[in-house]
């Protein structure tokens, strides 16, 4: 096999790099997910939703990043530059979420009194 | 000197035109891939922002809930388009590095109609929720809703102009196979654009 020849098939630490049927497949994978989300969202799954669909979209995500974004076959520095910027936006975010009260119970309302003035309370 | 099957194997991401760099691989790409990480912290920002708003009760007389307002089938529709898009991008760069520019320069194109047409989309979703008296500046909700999906937006244009360039350079022959990092780099910040929207649209689309 002649280098050229090699460095169409190899890419990374050895994997063998998707052909053009690959890539479709992999898009009509992604099709499906999106299609089952979509259902999802109309069938009442109960309390097993919110966690089918986050699993669902982490799936996707992994999906194009590993394959169309080649991080499965590329440079481990790449890799582990963008995950660096994922699990930093993660944790800040998820800490100012908690911050902000977003995961506890939020029964504050917001009502009218007899004079039309706002007043907030908690139920 | 001839590169070893070990080489090739392990130095898949030599800089392109052979350029030197001390980490050995490109840096532009790697400048694309910092540029990535850092840009999720901003759409961090911007969904938290969302969620946090969208938390919060709406005073009476200052419009709906912007989930009221969802045309699911509609943004379904968009977000298959921008997911397609990502594999006529990825065919795109496929077709270059096999030195096939008229078919790499078809998928570009297709490539950025299909972006046109998720853009579309989104102005017409804008137009429709103002209309039903959901403005940028109506309540919190809305306005951290207009500026997580108008940045996405924004980075959609973007991207769109980048294919659009990338077409007029390769018809000028200004892109040849040497250079099909140029169109990886482009559709690495284009499949970024998919992934952000996969996480809006089940975020703030279909859980919240």
């Amino acid at each position: 096999m002649t280098a050229t020849a090699h460095e169409e098939t190899v890419h990374g630490a050895g994997h063998k790099h998707p052909t053009d049927r690959d890539y479709m497949v992999i898009a009509l994978i992604l099709a499906v997910i999106t299609a089952g989300e979509v259902a999802l969202y109309y069938i009442d799954i109960g309390g097993a939703m919110i966690p089918t669909l986050l699993v669902m979209m982490v799936l996707k995500f992994g999906i194009v990043a590993a394959y169309f974004m080649h991080l499965k076959f590329d440079s481990l520095v790449f890799r582990r530059m963008f995950i660096a910027g994922l699990v930093l936006a993660v944790a800040v975010y998820m800490a100012v979420l908690a911050a902000f009260q977003y995961f506890g119970d939020d029964t504050t309302s917001i009502k009218q009194n007899g004079d039309g003035v706002q007043v907030t309370g908690t139920e | 000197m001839t590169a070893t099957t070990e080489e090739l194997v392990h130095a898949p991401t030599a800089p392109a035109e052979g350029h030197h760099t001390s980490t050995g691989l490109s840096n532009a790409k790697l400048g694309m891939w910092a540029f990535l990480g850092s840009d999720c912290l901003l759409f961090g920002g911007l969904i938290s922002t969302f969620l946090i708003m969208r938390s919060k009760p709406i005073i009476p007389g200052h419009g709906v809930k912007v989930s009221s307002l969802y045309d699911i089938p509609f943004t379904s529709v968009s977000s298959f388009v921008l997911l397609m898009s990502s594999m006529t991008m990825v065919l795109a760069l496929s077709a270059i590095q096999r030195g096939d520019h008229r078919r790499a320069r078809t998928w570009i194109l297709t490539t950025a109609l299909l972006g046109l047409v998720f853009v579309s989309g989104q102005v017409y979703e804008f137009t429709v929720f103002n209309s039903e008296g959901f403005g940028f500046t109506t309540n919190l909700q809305s306005s951290a809703f207009y500026v997580l999906t108008g940045f996405h937006g924004v980075h959609v244009t973007v991207g769109i102009l980048m294919l659009l360039s990338l077409y007029v350079m390769s018809l000028r022959g200004h892109l040849p196979t040497e250079r099909s990092e140029t169109v990886e780099i482009v559709g690495l910040y284009w499949h970024f654009v998919d992934v952000v929207w996969i996480l809006i649209f089940t975020v703030v689309y279909l859980i919240f």
